[in-house]
């Protein structure tokens, strides 16, 4: 494979091309609502009308607004169908020739398209993730190659560096100095992972990343095994998402043949090679030492850093760990270069960030923001505000690991540091919106119960302590609470934040502490009935 | 080997590269409390009662390797604060019932309540109801009285060599168990060379036969078997 190869292969997919596409959405959410007959019905209703010369049907990633799924576009004019049905077939395909359609349009200038700025997905909705001459037309593997044949190890750390990109994992530690870390460890061998775990109720960013445009994750974790001289990486999805992992595999298997995975790729010396490892339903294991043991045939359960994974990773190798959006960036600050992704975002948070929209809100569904939009702006403007006209009171970010985030507070900037100012984290794009009937204090309860479920319990106050603080959250919303419980919750807080091993016990009062901070007269109702 | 110098409740004292703070703080004749930790196993920082302040920050002494200018305290009131939390949810996990059980008076738990302090238990008893294996001919084993600090893994793991312990479930469901979760007597792993008694630190593991304050463990005979092996290489 050389770069005239790829490009050969973009100038045939072209050609190939009908005038016009109808994607239809094949991702997890329109699968859900029979997504494959809708594109079955479609691909018929368009042999029958005898437009196959000219139509073609496209099974694509995620298009975003799931909350109004299934999903049909007709490319290039962008017409947007919503709730598609598969008896809607024929009025669709009649209305490319200018017939009567009645499916309800959605319209691709409101806010909740115009106010994206898609990198990660920039595929997404566009391509059949299936295929991967549609990622290479697209301009995929592009960067691989320019970092294999044009840069050095260092110049591309120094690119990423330079972007000023932070792990989207959650933590939002600075992607290059870990690659720079890793370059610099010492071992035999070294490795690259992916971390697609993604545990979070309400989080469904990496699972459409991985549905949408597997290939543009396989050329993030390929740059990075390149930059830091690994040549074995492992991609970790959790089991419960079996079409992506599908995929996966697909493009695995599509980039081993097309020489962009395997030995010697873009005939040069650099070898990569890339195999899935399956989650089997423990959030725990999305915690970086915890789910390489996973990968090790060991029990999920973190470990003390130091030694962190860049210096003794995976069966002790030195090993770049990075989450699946963190690697969907890497092929388009190569492209556009540092300074045009620096330019995205704030001082600190460069670049966009993919949101899961879900809960109380009227436009459910997947966006990609440039960071420091305002929550008011992503609530109110492209989540069209509350679900059928009720008023907002909250957000939650970051899942049972994040804050909650009154809306009072809502002109807070979307950043790392702004968020874990107002007692929240940016997580991983979990975004989840309360109205008024939400009641604070079960909110809270919730997320500690699932805390106190997915505790590996190896250390003590995290095993413990989260049972003691579910028990007093059921103790108060049945009204039997009082003052004393209230100060025994704020003191387990501190004990399970200050003194567990490792995130999810350190994060687990999060949503107890802020709902405690700016909902606290919900919790003295409840204890003075 | 390199020495470093470090500070320990603001006295200098020096230590060797790569010792912990645990050891490093024994030198020093300051005693760190602990219960995952035993001498001649790994350390896996699970009961997080040896957290130390270190510059600012909450580190556990067994697992953290001392370094030069280090500033470590070992008994704020904080700290203090926090061991006696832990403590006392320990306590409240399981059936930790010192009038019936074979180790009262020999029970590493019992004596850490004491050192901190421990007068009453401040927590819901959560009150489990655990089963109690007694299928092995020599040994028994009561979850009543396991606080899950993982020594006989480690111990049957890296002393013995056969693995026969390990830990399956999460959270407070998690126990200990033999070969793939049977009973341990129907174990076909296990040598029953006892050093995961020696191991234990609370009543959870037995001989059976042993009543009432009767079962003395010896966890220091595990270092010493560790150490002579060791010398004789
Ligand atoms: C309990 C827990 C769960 C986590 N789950 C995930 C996850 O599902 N996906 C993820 O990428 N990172 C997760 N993390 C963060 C990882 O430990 C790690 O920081 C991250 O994968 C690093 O990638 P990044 O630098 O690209 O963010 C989790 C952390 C904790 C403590
Ligand atoms: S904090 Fe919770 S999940 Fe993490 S090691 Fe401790 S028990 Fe396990
Ligand atoms: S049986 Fe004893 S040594 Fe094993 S985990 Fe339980 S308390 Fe620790
Ligand atoms: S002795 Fe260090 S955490 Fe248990």
């Amino acid at each position: 494979m050389e770069l005239h190869d790829l490009q050969l292969i973009a100038r045939r997919e072209r050609e190939r091309r009908r005038r016009i596409r109808i994607h239809c959405c094949t991702s997890s959410g329109c699968l859900a609502s029979q997504g494959l007959e809708i594109q079955k019905r479609l691909e018929a209703a368009v042999a029958e009308a005898g437009l196959e010369g000219e139509v073609e049907v496209v099974g694509v990633g995620c298009i975003g607004s799931c909350g109004q799924g299934p999903m049909v576009e007709i490319a290039p004019e962008g017409t947007l169908y919503e709730y598609v049905r598969p008896e809607d077939a024929d009025a669709i395909v009649a209305a490319i020739n200018g017939g009567e359609c009645s499916v309800q349009r959605g319209d691709p200038l409101r806010p909740f398209f115009t106010r994206q700025f898609p990198i990660v997905r920039k595929n997404a909705g566009k391509i059949d993730p299936e295929r991967i001459e549609e990622y290479i037309a697209a301009g995929g593997y592009r960067s691989l190659y320019r970092a294999i044949n044009e840069m050095t190890p260092a110049e591309v750390i120094d690119e990423i560096t330079r972007s000023g990109l932070r792990g989207r994992g959650g933590a939002g530690y600075p992607t290059g100095l870990k690659w720079s870390t890793v370059a610099k460890s010492r071992g035999e061998r070294k490795y690259v992972v992916c971390n697609g775990d993604e545990g979070d109720p309400g989080a469904f960013m990496d699972r459409s990343v991985l549905e949408s445009d597997p290939h543009l994750v396989l050329e993030g974790m390929c740059i990075a095994a390149y930059a830091i001289g690994a040549d074995q990486g492992y991609i970790y999805v959790r089991g419960e998402y079996p079409f992506a992992i599908q995929r996966l595999q697909k493009a695995i298997n599509q980039a081993k043949k097309f020489g962009l995975l395997g030995s010697q790729i873009f005939d040069s010396t650099f070898d990569f090679r890339v195999d899935i490892r399956v989650g089997a339903g423990a959030f725990v294991c999305g915690e970086e030492t915890a789910l390489l043991a996973s990968i090790e045939g060991r029990r999920g359960q973190p470990r003390p850093r130091p030694p962190y994974p860049a210096e003794s990773g995976l069966w002790g190798k030195p090993t770049l760990i990075n989450n699946v959006e963190t690697f969907a960036n890497i092929a388009s600050i190569i492209e556009h270069g540092p300074d045009w992704y620096a330019s995205i975002g704030t001082e600190t948070s460069r670049g966009t960030k993919v949101f899961a929209l879900t809960g109380k809100i009227h436009n459910t569904g997947l966006i990609e923001v440039p960071m420091g939009i305002t929550l008011r702006e992503i609530v109110h403007q492209l989540g069209g505000g509350g679900h059928s006209g009720s008023e907002v009171k909250a957000v939650q970010t970051g899942g049972p690991s994040g804050g909650c985030i009154p809306a009072s507070l809502f002109d807070t900037p979307v950043d790392y540091e702004s968020l874990a100012q107002v007692g929240s984290i940016m997580g991983s794009g979990g975004m989840v919106v309360m109205d008024n009937s939400t009641n604070m204090v079960e909110l809270a309860k919730f997320y500690m119960e699932f805390c106190k479920d997915e505790s590996c319990g190896k250390c003590v106050p995290c095993r413990v302590g989260t049972v003691q603080i579910h028990r007093l959250l059921e103790k108060i919303t049945a009204g039997q609470g009082s003052q004393a419980d209230i100060d025994q919750l704020q003191e387990l807080c501190q004990l399970l934040r200050n003194t567990s091993l490792c995130g999810l016990g350190q994060s687990a009062p999060n949503p107890v502490m802020s709902t405690l901070k700016y909902f606290t007269e919900e919790y003295e109702h409840l204890i003075e009935r | 080997m390199a020495a470093k110098t470090l500070l320990i409740n603001g006295t200098m004292v020096s230590a060797r590269e790569g010792e912990t703070i645990l050891e490093a703080a024994r030198d020093a004749g300051v005693k760190i409390p602990t219960l995952c930790h035993l001498d001649g196993l790994s350390d896996v920082g699970a009961c997080r009662l040896c957290l130390v302040e270190v510059g600012g920050r909450l580190r556990p002494a067994c697992t953290t390797t001392v370094s030069e200018g280090m500033d470590v305290h070992t008994h704020t009131d904080a700290l203090k604060a926090y061991r006696r939390q832990i403590i006392e949810l320990l306590f409240a996990e399981r059936g930790h019932v010192c009038a019936v059980c074979v180790a009262s008076g020999h029970c590493e738990l019992q004596d850490m309540a004491v050192t901190l302090g421990m007068d009453h238990v401040r927590y819901a008893y959560l009150a489990p109801t655990c089963s109690v294996d007694i299928s092995h001919e020599r040994f028994g084993l009561d979850h009543n009285r396991c606080i899950l600090c993982s020594r006989c893994v480690r111990a049957c793991d890296e002393v013995e060599g056969v693995h026969t312990w390990d830990i399956a479930g999460r959270g407070t469901s998690a126990r200990v168990i033999t070969d793939m979760n049977q009973p341990w007597g129907e174990s076909e792993t296990c040598t029953a060379c006892g050093k995961c008694l020696l191991a234990c630190p609370t009543g959870a593991l037995f001989k059976r036969g042993a009543t009432v304050a009767e079962m003395e463990h010896a966890p220091a005979r595990i270092a010493m078997i560790v150490e002579s092996r060791r010398v004789r290489g």
